[in-house]
């Protein structure tokens, strides 16, 4: 990505980039998201050599060890990493565009709590262990709360505003939260089977699941990224937005669904992860600059980038044990928080 | 050309313009003057489709703008609205080239036409030298330009702006409102503008249309609209007309409210104010 960030000093902001230079920083970046799932893999309690890797995934051998660790344990892990980080990331860019607020993510706005409830609901009172049907419940979870939330935070004068917003997310994130807490104190069996899940882990998955939450996430990921030109537009305002020929209502729609499936997707995939949709935006928006059609498909492999990194730190830090990896980005996310609350928001 | 028939809009609670039949002459400048909360930028909004009639029609050339689709009227009509805000970080040109975007589709997403219609928008607002710097870094003026730099971009015929000038100093009221007169002269585009200061309206438009209680009370050209009368009704002001000793066009001195419209119209504002 370094190819990007080459700017004439004396600038004092992001100026336009040439597409060529974007095109090639995004290749780059593709390249080292693949490096470094590799090294993932290599990487744990059995070091694995590069070559063994490699021959896992290639020329699969079901009586080594090291294929087995690999194609049950490892590749589904950092594949889910990559999964998740690329759709938080994107869902986080999205409403930040559109709600014109830095502080959007679909952790703090609560959506990430309400899919968790839906989940936890599933699992509690129908018994449901598929991660298929995981996925509906967190829609529905992810649905419910993101109109909540929306409708509680432009209650009054000014419409949605950041400070609002973000109350409103915190509220709906409390009480989906308490239920949560209380189903699981009442219930001991889900309790054991979703306590891990609950701090966000990436551990655990296997590639069936991962294979049952494809077609959301790909359809989720098609529309965010068919909403760059007019996600541009729409952090104008509204009205320069309609103005400029924007269909802002259907623009708002595809934008919604877009958020639940992928927001919805990763909590039933890894649990709520806070803070990288947050994160992320802000990082690629200060190395590509403000052109959604660009941010989107940068957010999207920094998001993936950044947790497959993360889970990387979650096994290094307490070796033997393992950190979840929502307890790492709560912890990189955190500071950056409060410096945008600090620093950027106006209102 | 544009109009209005028997046109009412409103948000949630009452109209705020009940049945208003106006039309704004194409080629000139119109200004919508009058009290806060009489309407004008709300009519404004209608005018540029932000807001849906409850009823009658806003008429473009003949065609309801409710029925034109929502991309080609944005190549026939630019808004700009009141103190937009740009993101933190967005340079002039990234700003300019955001109107071109009704002109462009998916597939072919910047022309050398795209090209020339910044570069000429950044021309004629004298943006070039600062093109590469940030929108939130500018002065308030500079920062007007740019948006309306964008507007032009969008190469439109009609040009709607609220309050062009509101929050710029004395200087600046000058440059945005010269520069609106220069690309009405010079390409005949017309202008529709809210503005505060009357005598703006006066030096600058062709047309006046004065509202109140979302009303029209006069409209026509300056010399034969602005009366003391006429801003007895409108502002409730008691003002001296005299003729503008270098043009000549109508100047107005206020000195005071008239007794008995002073507290009605306060009250008015009051009522109505703030939600437009």
């Amino acid at each position: 990505m370094a190819v990007t960030i080459a700017q004439p000093a004396s600038q004092p902001k992001p100026k336009r980039r040439a597409a060529a230079a974007l095109a090639i920083g995004l290749l780059v970046a593709f390249g080292l998201l693949l490096v470094i799932m590799t090294l993932s893999i290599n990487f744990g309690a059995a070091d694995v050599a590069p070559s063994t890797v490699w021959a896992s995934l290639f020329d699969y051998d079901p009586s080594s060890t090291q294929h087995l660790i690999i194609r049950t344990l490892r590749m589904p892990r950092v594949l889910v990493a990559a999964i998740v980080g690329a759709i938080l990331a994107l869902a986080g860019a999205i409403m930040q565009g559109l709600t014109r607020n830095p502080l959007a993510d679909a952790g703090l706005l609560g959506i990430e709590s309400g899919a968790a409830l839906g989940v936890v609901l599933a699992i509690t009172f129908f018994d449901i262990k598929t991660l298929n049907l995981y996925s509906i419940f967190a829609f529905a979870g992810a649905a419910v709360t993101a109109v909540l939330v929306y409708s509680l935070g432009s209650l009054g004068r000014g419409g949605p505003t950041p400070l609002k917003l973000t109350l409103a997310g915190a509220m709906i994130t409390a009480f989906c939260s308490s239920f949560t807490s209380a189903i699981l104190i009442l219930d001991q069996q889900t309790l054991d089977e979703v306590r891990l899940w609950l701090a966000g882990t990436v551990a655990g998955r296997d590639l069936g699941l991962i294979g049952q939450s494809l077609p959301y996430v790909v359809v989720g990921m098609i529309l965010a990224l068919s909403l760059g030109r007019s996600l541009t537009a729409m952090s104008l305002g509204e009205d320069v937005a309609r103005g400029l020929g924007q269909r802002t209502g259907w623009v708002k729609t595809i934008a919604a669904i877009a958020v639940i499936l992928l927001a919805g997707s990763a909590v039933a995939l890894a649990g709520p992860i806070g803070f990288l949709g947050l994160l992320v935006p802000h990082i690629m928006r200060f190395i590509v600059g403000l052109d959604y059609r660009w941010l989107l498909p940068y957010c999207a492999i920094g998001g993936a980038l950044l947790l497959v990194v993360a889970d990387i730190i979650g096994r290094v830090i307490v070796r033997p044990m393992e950190v979840p990896v929502g307890v790492v980005t709560a912890l990189l996310g955190g500071p950056m928080f409060i410096y945008l609350v600090r620093w950027r928001v106006q209102r | 050309m544009l109009a209005t028939d028997t046109l009412t809009l409103g948000y949630d609670g009452p109209n705020i313009l009940d049945q208003l039949s106006i039309t704004l002459p194409a080629g000139q400048i119109t200004a919508l003057i009058g009290p806060n909360g009489c309407g004008k930028s709300t009519l404004l909004r209608g005018l540029a489709r932000l807001i849906k009639p409850k009823h009658g029609s806003v008429v473009l050339d003949g065609h309801d703008i409710q029925r034109i689709p929502t991309r080609q009227l944005a190549t026939q009509l630019g808004i700009l609205p009141q103190n937009p805000v740009a993101p933190e970080g967005l340079t002039v040109r990234e700003l300019v080239a955001q109107g071109r975007y009704p002109h462009q589709r998916w597939f072919q997403q910047w022309s050398a036409t795209d090209e020339t219609a910044v570069r000429s928008a950044l021309e004629i607002t004298n943006m070039v030298e600062l093109a590469d710097r940030a929108v939130d870094a500018l002065s308030g003026g500079q920062r007007q330009r740019a948006w309306i730099a964008m507007t032009l971009a969008q190469e439109t015929d009609i040009i709607l702006l609220d309050e062009p000038t509101t929050f710029l100093d004395l200087a600046h009221q000058v440059e945005v409102l010269q520069l609106l007169e220069q690309l009405n002269r010079q390409s005949g585009r017309t202008i529709v503008m809210v503005v505060h200061d009357l005598n703006h309206a006066t030096r600058h438009a062709d047309h006046v249309i004065a509202l109140r209680a979302g009303v029209v009370q006069a409209a026509g050209a300056p010399r034969d609209v602005i009366t003391p009368s006429l801003l007895r009704t409108v502002f409730g002001i008691e003002a001296e007309v005299i003729p503008d000793p270098r043009s000549g066009v109508p100047l107005c001195i206020p000195y005071g409210l008239c007794a008995a419209e002073a507290s009605d119209s306060l009250l008015h504002a009051d009522a109505v104010g703030n939600r437009a």
